[in-house]
């Protein structure tokens, strides 16, 4: 017990509370000063930092300046003033979606929310596929086809997503078949908002259904045998047998892989670096990821983001955790 | 074949050794920075020096690294390699120390217009120049019967012709990826259109401007014959449509110029058109719609003396006017005494002598330049009206400016 204790502070609680921290300061307020400055292509009067000012203020106040809650609700992030202006200049729920899908974050939420609740039940089902297919596959086949089932889980994703990056391409293998099916050679998969958003939900499946196909398969083997027999000798079909037998025996499983796969995708991220599509889909993560990349470093706006995404996650799960819960309970009692 | 080439290798590190043996130095250097050829060229002369070790950590995200392994003391990084650019993050961190003691004792080799002075503070060294600039194909521009372009109205008319006469689809070649690139490219037309990026002397952006606004027409129109992909192709994926011959016209950098016509692949048909002019004028703009851009070292502030004389005399070796052989001339224009410039070096030449603006070196032009590559992607695409992007740019911009403490 206290071991674990002592795992959880370290890497679960202080991290989330040097987060928290970090994203309710700021650096303080620059001193600037204009100075003359030179160069191999001349001099020329520039603004610079006053460091020793700065550092004055940075000694006395090392955490930087407390500004509660502000980064939160700033443009890059909840953009509340934005928000209202857009509801009171708006004319029709259609117009105030399109402000805000202006909005950084809203945006943002809006395709992490559609890649999450697309890809978690497809690669559910194609999970479910696979494993009933290998399971009725002969023993001497069922262990290559394990293997090139599991492949694209074993491939990194992001070597994954660039593979897939340069076959979409107007000139790749996936990207010409597709100009010549539809006979437009100006057809572009990474120039369409809404074909981004299908190759990165269809990758999204095909990375994340190997998770799903392997914790089946597991599951299927403990199917009771002889259940799936009095259904048989009842006369139920395969597809009787797998709705009224096989999928209630793995409901704790899919329970479990949709939590786990609900939280991976609401963190989106490699896919959206891999395929370059931050112009047509960004997530949570992604914009961490900008923050921290720039040449000039935002530490607060990514920890905002991350506490953010923390909040989120928490969100999505709560249904799931709240049946959990409530399963538990009734078995206890 | 092979004994040939080792022989030859030998008798260069055998010359090279010979020419600047005199360095020698009694304390650690370890130097970050990015990773292409001239870089490597000189961290190989600074690792030439003896008495102590160079060590070097030369990689495409020495950005995310360079603050960090400079910020503690003592610090691991002993110099960063930078250019105009991402020298500001180093300032605005106060991570580097003036180098006026270090070059006044080692710098007898260092002409005047090497060193970047900072309110009367050697802060830098630099070594080479770079700038964007057309780069183009002659043989298929003598197709049409054109003139390579001074404007990019002209490259427009050019493009148009090559597309109608069927010599090229997509006759125009950019680097507009999503992010940096795509921001970068914006910023030089928006100079090439006489813009100013903050009101002078203060943090306030200024480009939602009528300038901002034809520069960002002046790329959609320019965009028509890319690509239909350009949002994705940064400088590397537009250089490989370029050297598959896909592409007629482009603005690109001169240090990635050079190397164009020699890399594996490349057919003889575009190794022999490829040519190299200066940068393009755009509306009526007094300067070229480029920036002038200069790499150098710096010397890391939370070191000791005998650290930090290390390293200067060792990256002084690295930049040696005795080094500018054959074998380290075409690689960059560099700035060291002794330098001819070879014909690859003309674009870069041309821009430095039509009075191209050096990118703005001001503590918040990262946070502006980031906020650019995210906010005018929908305007590429067709989304909204260029007023709009620069006004979410403009927001975006300010929500990080204000979180840094610079409004």
């Amino acid at each position: 017990m206290f071991p674990t204790l002592v795992a959880m502070l370290l890497f679960i609680a202080l991290p989330i509370v040097s987060v928290i921290t970090q994203s309710v300061f700021t650096p303080h307020d620059a001193v600037l000063i204009e100075t003359e400055n030179c160069n191999p292509f001349g001099c020329k009067t520039e603004t610079i930092i006053d460091q020793e000012a700065t550092a004055q203020r940075r000694s006395e106040q090392p955490l930087g300046k407390f500004v509660g809650l502000d980064i939160y609700f700033d443009r890059g992030h909840l953009a509340i003033n934005e928000l209202s202006t857009a509801w009171e200049a708006s004319e029709s729920v259609g117009d105030f979606l399109d402000r805000l899908n202006n909005l950084p974050l809203y945006r943002a939420l809006g395709f992490t929310l559609v890649f999450t609740f697309t890809v978690t039940p497809l690669m559910l089902a194609f999970g479910l596929l696979i494993a009933l297919g290998v399971n009725s596959l002969h023993r001497h086949l069922k262990g290559l086809a394990i293997f090139f089932s599991l492949l694209p889980m074993i491939v990194s994703p992001l070597i994954g997503s660039l593979v897939l990056y340069w076959m979409i391409d107007s000139r790749g293998v996936i990207g010409s078949a597709i100009q010549w099916l539809f006979s437009d050679p100006d057809l572009s998969l990474k120039a369409s908002t809404t074909l981004t958003w299908i190759m990165l939900i269809v990758y999204g499946v095909w990375h994340s259904a190997p998770f799903s196909f392997v914790v089946f398969y597991a599951g299927l083997q403990t199917v009771p045998q002889e259940t799936l027999e009095s259904a048989r000798i009842d006369g139920a079909s395969r597809w009787e047998q797998v709705r009224y037998v096989i999928i209630p025996h793995l409901m704790p499983l899919v329970t479990f892989v949709a939590l786990i796969q609900l939280m991976d995708n609401f963190r989106v991220f490699e896919p959206i670096v891999g395929f370059r599509s931050e112009a047509h889909a960004t997530s949570l993560s992604w914009f961490i990821f900008n923050d921290l990349s720039g040449e000039t470093r935002q530490l607060s706006s990514a920890s905002a983001s991350s506490v953010l995404t923390i909040i989120g996650v928490a969100v999505l799960l709560a249904p799931v955790l709240v049946r959990t819960w409530k399963d538990f309970a009734a078995k206890r009692a | 074949m092979k004994l040939k080439k080792i022989a030859l290798a030998t008798a260069l590190v055998t010359v090279s050794t010979v020419s600047w043996a005199a360095c020698t130095i009694n304390d650690r250097v370890n130097i970050i920075g990015n990773e292409f050829p001239a870089i490597h060229a000189v961290v190989d002369g600074a690792k030439a020096c003896t008495g102590a070790e160079v060590k070097s950590n030369l990689t495409a995200d020495h950005q995310k690294l360079n603050v960090a392994g400079m910020t503690g003391t003592p610090a691991e990084y002993t110099s960063a390699i930078i250019a105009n650019s991402s020298i500001v993050a180093l300032m605005n961190e106060d991570v580097i120390r003036p180098l006026d003691d270090l070059v006044a004792k080692h710098g007898q080799n260092i002409k005047k217009n090497q060193l970047i002075t900072i309110d009367g503070k050697i802060m830098a060294v630099a070594f080479m120049a770079n700038a964007q600039h057309l780069v183009y194909r002659a043989d298929l521009l003598e197709k049409v019967g054109a003139q390579p372009p001074k404007t990019y109205e002209e490259m427009l008319e050019i493009a148009e012709k090559l597309r109608s006469e069927g010599v090229v689809q997509n006759p125009i070649g950019g680097a507009y990826a999503a992010g940096w690139n795509l921001a970068q490219e914006f910023n030089n037309m928006f100079l090439g259109y006489g813009g100013e990026f903050f009101e002078s002397g203060s943090a306030n952006p200024t480009v939602n401007s009528p300038a901002g606004v034809s520069a960002l027409n002046m790329m959609k129109s320019l965009s028509a014959y890319m690509n239909p992909d350009f949002l994705t192709h940064d400088s590397n994926a537009t250089n490989a449509e370029f050297r598959a011959g896909n592409v007629a016209m482009m603005n690109m950098w001169g240090s990635r110029a050079a190397t164009l016509g020699t890399a594996e692949g490349v057919s003889q048909e575009v190794a022999d058109g490829l040519a190299i002019a200066g940068p393009l004028m755009v509306g009526e703009g007094k300067t070229p719609a480029s920036t002038l851009w200069w790499d150098g070292f710096t010397v890391s502030k939370n070191i000791s003396d005998s650290e930090a004389e290390a390293t200067f005399v060792a990256m002084a070796n690295g930049i040696a006017p005795e080094r500018m052989d054959d074998a380290m001339s075409p690689l960059a224009v560099w700035l060291i005494d002794g330098y001819e410039p070879t014909a690859q070096a003309q674009g870069v030449f041309e821009a430095v002598n039509m009075n191209t603006q050096p990118y703005p070196m001001l503590p918040y032009m990262g946070l502006m330049h980031t906020a650019l590559g995210n906010e005018l992607t929908d305007f590429m695409q067709g989304n909204e009206s260029a007023e709009q992007a620069l006004a979410d740019a403009e927001a975006a911009y300010m929500a990080a400016a204000k979180e840094k403490g610079f409004l």
